[in-house]
Protein backbone atom coordinates (compact mmCIF):
# COMPACT_ATOMS: atom_id res chain seq x y z
CA UNK A 1 0.00 0.00 0.00
CA UNK A 2 1.47 3.84 -0.68
CA UNK A 3 0.80 5.81 2.28
CA UNK A 4 -2.23 7.66 2.25
CA UNK A 5 -2.95 11.42 2.22
CA UNK A 6 -5.67 11.49 4.04
CA UNK A 7 -5.89 8.24 7.02
CA UNK A 8 -9.75 9.73 7.61
CA UNK A 9 -10.80 8.95 4.32
CA UNK A 10 -9.81 5.28 4.88
CA UNK A 11 -12.93 2.55 3.86
CA UNK A 12 -15.37 4.54 2.92
CA UNK A 13 -16.15 2.23 -0.10
CA UNK A 14 -17.18 -1.62 -0.47
CA UNK A 15 -13.87 -2.97 -1.93
CA UNK A 16 -15.95 -5.52 -3.90
CA UNK A 17 -19.49 -3.55 -4.60
CA UNK A 18 -18.03 -0.07 -4.88
CA UNK A 19 -21.30 1.27 -2.52
CA UNK A 20 -20.97 3.59 0.56
CA UNK A 21 -18.97 0.76 3.54
CA UNK A 22 -21.17 2.06 5.92
CA UNK A 23 -24.49 1.86 4.77
CA UNK A 24 -26.24 -1.17 2.97
CA UNK A 25 -25.20 -4.72 3.77
CA UNK A 26 -21.82 -6.09 2.99
CA UNK A 27 -21.35 -9.25 4.77
CA UNK A 28 -22.46 -10.96 1.69
CA UNK A 29 -19.38 -8.75 -0.11
CA UNK A 30 -16.82 -9.53 2.82
CA UNK A 31 -17.65 -13.49 2.35
CA UNK A 32 -17.26 -13.11 -1.55
CA UNK A 33 -14.13 -11.32 -1.33
CA UNK A 34 -12.41 -14.76 0.46
CA UNK A 35 -12.43 -15.95 -3.22
CA UNK A 36 -12.10 -12.55 -4.71
CA UNK A 37 -9.53 -9.96 -5.26
CA UNK A 38 -11.12 -6.52 -4.59
CA UNK A 39 -12.81 -4.42 -7.70
CA UNK A 40 -12.95 -1.40 -5.70
CA UNK A 41 -10.67 1.45 -4.18
CA UNK A 42 -12.15 1.87 -0.52
CA UNK A 43 -10.52 5.06 -0.57
CA UNK A 44 -12.10 7.20 -3.21
CA UNK A 45 -14.21 4.29 -5.09
CA UNK A 46 -12.24 3.79 -8.96
CA UNK A 47 -12.29 0.69 -10.21
CA UNK A 48 -8.64 -0.70 -9.93
CA UNK A 49 -6.61 -2.33 -11.94
CA UNK A 50 -6.15 -5.85 -10.65
CA UNK A 51 -4.04 -8.48 -11.99
CA UNK A 52 -4.92 -12.25 -10.68
CA UNK A 53 -1.72 -14.58 -10.43
CA UNK A 54 -1.35 -18.06 -9.47
CA UNK A 55 -0.48 -17.43 -6.24
CA UNK A 56 -1.53 -14.02 -5.44
CA UNK A 57 -3.06 -10.84 -7.17
CA UNK A 58 -2.44 -6.84 -6.93
CA UNK A 59 -4.75 -4.00 -7.12
CA UNK A 60 -3.90 -0.34 -8.07
CA UNK A 61 -5.70 2.48 -8.14
CA UNK A 62 -4.34 5.71 -9.96
CA UNK A 63 -4.71 7.63 -6.95
CA UNK A 64 -3.67 5.61 -3.64
CA UNK A 65 -1.73 3.13 -5.28
CA UNK A 66 -1.32 -0.68 -5.30
CA UNK A 67 -2.28 -3.44 -3.10
CA UNK A 68 -1.50 -7.16 -2.98
CA UNK A 69 -2.84 -10.41 -1.33
CA UNK B 1 -28.21 -50.96 -8.81
CA UNK B 2 -29.72 -49.05 -11.56
CA UNK B 3 -29.94 -50.79 -14.80
CA UNK B 4 -27.77 -47.74 -16.39
CA UNK B 5 -24.89 -48.50 -14.11
CA UNK B 6 -24.80 -52.00 -14.77
CA UNK B 7 -24.76 -51.05 -18.70
CA UNK B 8 -22.11 -48.61 -17.85
CA UNK B 9 -20.07 -51.33 -15.50
CA UNK B 10 -19.56 -53.53 -18.95
CA UNK B 11 -19.85 -50.63 -21.73
CA UNK B 12 -16.98 -48.40 -19.87
CA UNK B 13 -15.22 -50.07 -17.27
CA UNK B 14 -14.74 -53.30 -19.28
CA UNK B 15 -14.79 -52.11 -22.48
CA UNK B 16 -13.95 -48.53 -23.00
CA UNK B 17 -16.75 -47.15 -24.30
CA UNK B 18 -18.13 -44.01 -23.50
CA UNK B 19 -22.19 -43.78 -22.78
CA UNK B 20 -24.34 -42.12 -25.25
CA UNK B 21 -26.52 -38.54 -24.42
CA UNK B 22 -28.88 -41.12 -23.45
CA UNK B 23 -26.84 -42.92 -20.77
CA UNK B 24 -25.67 -39.90 -19.94
CA UNK B 25 -29.00 -38.49 -19.36
CA UNK B 26 -29.77 -41.79 -17.05
CA UNK B 27 -26.82 -40.77 -14.71
CA UNK B 28 -27.75 -37.39 -14.61
CA UNK B 29 -31.23 -38.31 -13.34
CA UNK B 30 -30.03 -40.54 -11.14
CA UNK B 31 -31.91 -40.39 -7.40
CA UNK B 32 -29.53 -39.13 -4.86
CA UNK B 33 -29.16 -42.76 -3.12
CA UNK B 34 -27.37 -44.20 -6.26
CA UNK B 35 -24.94 -41.16 -6.65
CA UNK B 36 -22.26 -42.84 -4.56
CA UNK B 37 -22.21 -46.00 -6.39
CA UNK B 38 -22.13 -43.65 -10.12
CA UNK B 39 -18.97 -41.59 -8.13
CA UNK B 40 -17.41 -45.09 -7.57
CA UNK B 41 -18.03 -46.22 -10.91
CA UNK B 42 -16.45 -43.59 -12.58
CA UNK B 43 -13.84 -43.81 -10.05
CA UNK B 44 -13.02 -47.29 -11.00
CA UNK B 45 -12.91 -46.10 -15.10
CA UNK B 46 -10.92 -43.37 -14.44
CA UNK B 47 -8.57 -45.44 -12.75
CA UNK B 48 -8.53 -48.36 -15.33
CA UNK B 49 -8.83 -46.09 -18.44
CA UNK B 50 -6.28 -43.17 -17.21
CA UNK B 51 -4.61 -44.46 -14.12
CA UNK B 52 -4.34 -42.84 -11.07
CA UNK B 53 -2.20 -40.26 -12.01
CA UNK B 54 -3.38 -36.43 -11.33
CA UNK B 55 -2.49 -33.76 -14.10
CA UNK B 56 -2.00 -30.55 -11.87
CA UNK B 57 -2.23 -27.04 -14.84
CA UNK B 58 -1.86 -23.82 -13.31
CA UNK B 59 -3.31 -21.06 -15.58
CA UNK B 60 -3.01 -17.17 -15.86
CA UNK B 61 -4.59 -14.28 -17.32
CA UNK B 62 -2.21 -12.20 -20.10
CA UNK B 63 -4.64 -10.08 -21.46
CA UNK B 64 -7.85 -9.24 -18.64
CA UNK B 65 -11.03 -7.98 -19.43
CA UNK B 66 -12.27 -5.34 -22.26
CA UNK B 67 -13.57 -8.53 -23.92
CA UNK B 68 -15.59 -7.76 -27.22
CA UNK B 69 -17.86 -10.47 -26.71
CA UNK B 70 -21.17 -11.32 -24.75
CA UNK B 71 -20.60 -14.46 -23.46
CA UNK B 72 -23.36 -13.89 -20.36
CA UNK B 73 -21.38 -16.03 -17.57
CA UNK B 74 -18.12 -13.71 -18.27
CA UNK B 75 -16.88 -10.75 -16.21
CA UNK B 76 -14.41 -9.96 -18.85
CA UNK B 77 -16.81 -8.70 -21.17
CA UNK B 78 -16.36 -5.10 -22.19
CA UNK B 79 -19.82 -5.03 -22.50
CA UNK B 80 -21.67 -5.66 -19.22
CA UNK B 81 -21.33 -3.30 -15.83
CA UNK B 82 -18.61 -5.63 -14.40
CA UNK B 83 -16.06 -4.54 -12.03
CA UNK B 84 -13.52 -6.34 -14.37
CA UNK B 85 -11.37 -3.19 -15.66
CA UNK B 86 -8.67 -4.28 -18.59
CA UNK B 87 -4.93 -5.04 -17.69
CA UNK B 88 -2.36 -6.69 -19.75
CA UNK B 89 0.67 -9.03 -17.82
CA UNK B 90 4.25 -8.09 -18.75
CA UNK B 91 6.95 -10.81 -19.13
CA UNK B 92 8.49 -10.74 -16.17
CA UNK B 93 5.50 -11.44 -14.25
CA UNK B 94 4.43 -13.78 -17.08
CA UNK B 95 7.79 -15.92 -16.53
CA UNK B 96 7.44 -15.21 -12.58
CA UNK B 97 3.38 -16.95 -12.52
CA UNK B 98 4.83 -19.99 -14.61
CA UNK B 99 7.96 -20.66 -12.10
CA UNK B 100 5.49 -20.11 -9.40
CA UNK B 101 3.11 -22.85 -11.11
CA UNK B 102 6.46 -25.20 -11.68
CA UNK B 103 7.35 -24.69 -8.17
CA UNK B 104 4.33 -26.71 -6.96
CA UNK B 105 4.69 -29.78 -9.22
CA UNK B 106 2.50 -29.23 -11.25
CA UNK B 107 3.21 -29.61 -15.39
CA UNK B 108 0.85 -27.87 -17.02
CA UNK B 109 0.96 -23.74 -17.41
CA UNK B 110 -1.86 -22.34 -19.61
CA UNK B 111 -2.06 -18.98 -20.64
CA UNK B 112 -5.67 -17.08 -21.33
CA UNK B 113 -5.68 -14.01 -22.87
CA UNK B 114 -10.38 -12.24 -22.65
CA UNK B 115 -10.26 -11.28 -26.36
CA UNK B 116 -12.19 -13.26 -29.53
CA UNK B 117 -9.33 -13.72 -30.91
CA UNK B 118 -5.68 -12.96 -30.64
CA UNK B 119 -4.66 -9.88 -32.63
CA UNK B 120 -0.74 -8.74 -33.40
CA UNK B 121 -0.26 -7.47 -30.23
CA UNK B 122 -1.05 -10.78 -28.14
CA UNK B 123 0.51 -13.02 -30.81
CA UNK B 124 3.94 -10.65 -30.36
CA UNK B 125 3.57 -11.18 -26.48
CA UNK B 126 2.71 -14.63 -27.00
CA UNK B 127 5.59 -15.46 -28.96
CA UNK B 128 7.83 -13.31 -26.55
CA UNK B 129 5.96 -15.19 -23.63
CA UNK B 130 5.98 -18.27 -24.31
CA UNK B 131 10.20 -18.08 -25.32
CA UNK B 132 10.84 -16.46 -22.15
CA UNK B 133 9.15 -19.05 -20.18
CA UNK B 134 10.69 -22.04 -22.15
CA UNK B 135 14.15 -20.44 -21.45
CA UNK B 136 13.92 -20.43 -17.93
CA UNK B 137 11.23 -23.10 -16.53
CA UNK B 138 10.48 -26.43 -16.81
CA UNK B 139 6.99 -26.74 -17.63
CA UNK B 140 4.16 -27.34 -20.58
CA UNK B 141 2.24 -24.19 -22.07
CA UNK B 142 -1.06 -24.32 -23.35
CA UNK B 143 -2.76 -21.36 -24.26
CA UNK B 144 -6.27 -20.21 -24.49
CA UNK B 145 -6.73 -17.33 -26.89
CA UNK B 146 -9.92 -17.56 -28.59
CA UNK B 147 -10.80 -18.57 -32.09
CA UNK B 148 -7.99 -18.72 -34.13
CA UNK B 149 -7.26 -18.45 -38.05
CA UNK B 150 -5.18 -21.21 -39.18
CA UNK B 151 -1.85 -19.00 -39.72
CA UNK B 152 -2.34 -18.67 -35.93
CA UNK B 153 -2.94 -22.37 -35.63
CA UNK B 154 0.70 -22.74 -37.15
CA UNK B 155 2.24 -20.08 -35.11
CA UNK B 156 1.00 -21.45 -31.87
CA UNK B 157 2.56 -24.92 -33.07
CA UNK B 158 6.11 -23.36 -34.22
CA UNK B 159 5.94 -21.38 -30.22
CA UNK B 160 6.09 -24.74 -28.49
CA UNK B 161 2.46 -24.47 -27.40
CA UNK B 162 1.54 -28.01 -27.00
CA UNK B 163 -2.17 -27.28 -25.96
CA UNK B 164 -5.15 -25.46 -27.02
CA UNK B 165 -8.05 -24.47 -25.19
CA UNK B 166 -11.50 -23.57 -26.18
CA UNK B 167 -14.36 -24.44 -24.24
CA UNK B 168 -18.03 -24.85 -26.29
CA UNK B 169 -18.96 -23.68 -23.00
CA UNK B 170 -22.50 -25.88 -23.52
CA UNK B 171 -23.92 -27.70 -25.99
CA UNK B 172 -25.13 -26.43 -29.25
CA UNK B 173 -28.89 -26.27 -28.95
CA UNK B 174 -28.08 -23.55 -25.61
CA UNK B 175 -25.13 -21.62 -26.58
CA UNK B 176 -27.55 -18.97 -28.12
CA UNK B 177 -29.09 -18.22 -24.67
CA UNK B 178 -25.66 -17.88 -23.47
CA UNK B 179 -23.39 -16.21 -26.06
CA UNK B 180 -24.58 -13.89 -29.41
CA UNK B 181 -21.37 -12.43 -30.87
CA UNK B 182 -20.32 -15.74 -32.45
CA UNK B 183 -21.42 -19.11 -32.65
CA UNK B 184 -20.82 -22.61 -31.37
CA UNK B 185 -19.98 -23.52 -34.86
CA UNK B 186 -17.30 -20.89 -34.89
CA UNK B 187 -16.06 -22.29 -32.21
CA UNK B 188 -16.31 -25.53 -33.35
CA UNK B 189 -14.07 -24.57 -36.65
CA UNK B 190 -10.86 -23.41 -33.80
CA UNK B 191 -11.04 -26.80 -32.32
CA UNK B 192 -10.75 -28.42 -35.64
CA UNK B 193 -8.22 -26.79 -37.04
CA UNK B 194 -5.81 -27.12 -33.59
CA UNK B 195 -6.61 -30.54 -33.54
CA UNK B 196 -5.44 -30.91 -37.39
CA UNK B 197 -2.88 -28.88 -36.50
CA UNK B 198 -1.38 -31.39 -33.61
CA UNK B 199 -1.97 -29.54 -31.02
CA UNK B 200 -3.67 -31.37 -27.73
CA UNK B 201 -7.01 -30.26 -27.77
CA UNK B 202 -8.70 -28.73 -24.25
CA UNK B 203 -12.25 -28.33 -24.44
CA UNK B 204 -15.17 -28.20 -21.68
CA UNK B 205 -17.45 -25.67 -20.76
CA UNK B 206 -19.43 -24.31 -17.55
CA UNK B 207 -22.73 -26.13 -16.18
CA UNK B 208 -25.14 -24.15 -14.06
CA UNK B 209 -26.12 -21.45 -16.85
CA UNK B 210 -29.68 -22.24 -16.91
CA UNK B 211 -28.93 -25.10 -19.81
CA UNK B 212 -32.13 -28.34 -18.82
CA UNK B 213 -30.50 -31.83 -17.54
CA UNK B 214 -31.00 -32.91 -21.36
CA UNK B 215 -28.81 -30.31 -22.63
CA UNK B 216 -26.08 -31.23 -19.76
CA UNK B 217 -26.34 -34.60 -21.44
CA UNK B 218 -26.67 -33.21 -25.01
CA UNK B 219 -22.78 -31.32 -23.62
CA UNK B 220 -21.56 -34.58 -22.88
CA UNK B 221 -22.28 -36.45 -26.30
CA UNK B 222 -20.96 -33.66 -28.44
CA UNK B 223 -17.70 -33.29 -25.90
CA UNK B 224 -17.18 -37.11 -26.75
CA UNK B 225 -17.71 -36.70 -30.26
CA UNK B 226 -15.43 -34.18 -30.58
CA UNK B 227 -12.91 -36.28 -28.08
CA UNK B 228 -10.82 -33.89 -26.66
CA UNK B 229 -7.54 -34.51 -24.51
CA UNK B 230 -8.73 -32.70 -21.82
CA UNK B 231 -12.34 -31.25 -20.77
CA UNK B 232 -11.92 -28.50 -17.99
CA UNK B 233 -15.16 -28.41 -16.12
CA UNK B 234 -16.57 -25.28 -14.46
CA UNK B 235 -19.35 -24.57 -12.60
CA UNK B 236 -21.25 -21.33 -12.98
CA UNK B 237 -19.23 -18.63 -10.06
CA UNK B 238 -22.63 -16.18 -11.00
CA UNK B 239 -20.24 -12.59 -11.29
CA UNK B 240 -21.66 -8.87 -10.42
CA UNK B 241 -22.48 -7.02 -13.65
CA UNK B 242 -22.66 -9.78 -15.92
CA UNK B 243 -26.43 -11.50 -17.39
CA UNK B 244 -26.05 -14.80 -15.20
CA UNK B 245 -25.06 -12.73 -11.61
CA UNK B 246 -28.42 -13.65 -10.36
CA UNK B 247 -28.02 -17.06 -11.16
CA UNK B 248 -28.28 -20.10 -8.53
CA UNK B 249 -24.92 -21.79 -8.31
CA UNK B 250 -25.27 -25.75 -9.31
CA UNK B 251 -26.53 -27.62 -5.90
CA UNK B 252 -23.35 -30.20 -4.83
CA UNK B 253 -24.81 -33.39 -5.92
CA UNK B 254 -25.91 -32.31 -9.62
CA UNK B 255 -22.30 -31.17 -10.09
CA UNK B 256 -20.75 -34.43 -8.68
CA UNK B 257 -23.59 -36.67 -11.02
CA UNK B 258 -22.54 -34.61 -13.90
CA UNK B 259 -18.42 -35.61 -12.79
CA UNK B 260 -19.37 -38.91 -13.11
CA UNK B 261 -21.83 -38.77 -15.92
CA UNK B 262 -18.96 -36.66 -18.06
CA UNK B 263 -16.60 -39.81 -17.09
CA UNK B 264 -19.10 -42.28 -18.29
CA UNK B 265 -19.21 -40.45 -21.45
CA UNK B 266 -15.25 -40.02 -21.37
CA UNK B 267 -13.64 -42.26 -20.29
CA UNK B 268 -9.94 -42.09 -21.15
CA UNK B 269 -10.00 -38.32 -21.27
CA UNK B 270 -8.19 -35.71 -18.85
CA UNK B 271 -11.21 -34.55 -16.74
CA UNK B 272 -9.86 -31.29 -15.08
CA UNK B 273 -12.18 -29.90 -12.35
CA UNK B 274 -11.68 -25.66 -12.99
CA UNK B 275 -13.05 -22.68 -11.70
CA UNK B 276 -16.31 -22.63 -9.02
CA UNK B 277 -15.40 -25.93 -7.21
CA UNK B 278 -15.05 -24.05 -4.30
CA UNK B 279 -18.24 -22.51 -4.23
CA UNK B 280 -20.65 -25.42 -5.90
CA UNK B 281 -18.72 -27.89 -3.38
CA UNK B 282 -16.81 -26.46 -1.30
CA UNK B 283 -13.77 -28.33 0.65
CA UNK B 284 -14.84 -31.63 0.38
CA UNK B 285 -16.20 -31.79 -3.14
CA UNK B 286 -12.39 -31.82 -4.15
CA UNK B 287 -11.95 -34.77 -2.63
CA UNK B 288 -15.24 -36.54 -4.05
CA UNK B 289 -15.04 -34.99 -7.50
CA UNK B 290 -11.03 -37.02 -7.57
CA UNK B 291 -12.79 -40.12 -6.12
CA UNK B 292 -15.78 -39.43 -8.57
CA UNK B 293 -13.81 -39.30 -11.87
CA UNK B 294 -11.65 -36.46 -11.73
CA UNK B 295 -7.92 -36.65 -12.85
CA UNK B 296 -6.80 -33.07 -12.56
CA UNK B 297 -7.18 -30.09 -11.23
CA UNK B 298 -6.15 -26.42 -11.87
CA UNK B 299 -4.13 -25.44 -8.59
CA UNK B 300 -4.21 -21.65 -7.41
CA UNK B 301 -6.20 -19.01 -8.63
CA UNK B 302 -8.42 -18.59 -11.59
CA UNK B 303 -8.13 -15.84 -14.04
CA UNK B 304 -10.56 -12.76 -12.16
CA UNK B 305 -11.17 -14.95 -9.01
CA UNK B 306 -8.86 -17.04 -6.35
CA UNK B 307 -9.16 -20.61 -5.79
CA UNK B 308 -8.02 -22.80 -2.61
CA UNK B 309 -4.22 -22.66 -1.75
CA UNK B 310 -2.45 -24.83 -4.16
CA UNK B 311 -0.99 -26.33 -1.07
CA UNK B 312 -4.22 -27.89 0.09
CA UNK B 313 -5.24 -29.57 -3.28
CA UNK B 314 -1.33 -31.25 -2.95
CA UNK B 315 -2.02 -32.47 0.68
CA UNK B 316 -5.15 -33.86 -0.79
CA UNK B 317 -3.62 -35.51 -3.46
CA UNK B 318 -1.21 -36.88 -1.14
CA UNK B 319 -3.53 -38.23 1.39
CA UNK B 320 -5.69 -39.68 -1.74
CA UNK B 321 -2.04 -41.55 -2.65
CA UNK B 322 -3.11 -39.93 -5.87
CA UNK B 323 0.48 -38.68 -7.39
CA UNK B 324 1.02 -35.79 -10.03
CA UNK B 325 1.77 -36.72 -13.23
CA UNK B 326 5.17 -35.90 -13.78
CA UNK B 327 6.67 -33.87 -16.65
CA UNK B 328 8.44 -36.66 -18.50
CA UNK B 329 5.29 -38.62 -18.76
CA UNK B 330 4.10 -35.64 -20.66
CA UNK B 331 6.42 -35.42 -22.86
S1 LIG C 1 -14.71 -14.67 -25.37
FE1 LIG C 1 -13.81 -15.33 -23.41
S2 LIG C 1 -13.17 -13.44 -22.38
FE2 LIG C 1 -14.55 -12.86 -24.04
S3 LIG C 1 -16.56 -12.68 -23.06
FE3 LIG C 1 -16.40 -14.77 -23.90
S4 LIG C 1 -15.57 -16.02 -22.21
FE4 LIG C 1 -15.24 -13.85 -21.67
ZN1 LIG D 1 -20.24 -4.46 -0.70
ZN1 LIG E 1 -8.26 5.19 -4.77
Amino acid sequence: MTELVEPAAAQRWCDRCGEPADTGAHAACQAARELEPPRYCTHCRRRMKVQVVPTGWSAVCVEHGESRG
Amino acid sequence: MPEILDQARTQVLDNGVGLDEAGVLAVLNLPDEHLPAALQLAHEVRMRWCGPEVEVEGIVSLKTGGCPEDCHFCSQSGLFTSPVRSVWLDIPALVEAAKQTAATGATEFCIVAAVRGPDARLMKQMREGVAAIKAEVDIQVAASLGMLTKEQVDELVEMGVHRYNHNLETCRSYFPNVVTTHSWEERWETLKMVRESGMEVCCGGILGLGESVEQRAEFAAQLAELDPHEVPLNFLNPRPGTPLGDRPVVEGKDALRAIAAFRLAMPRTILRYAGGREITLGDLGTRDGLLGGINAVIVGNYLTTLGRPATDDLKLLDDLKMPMKALSATL
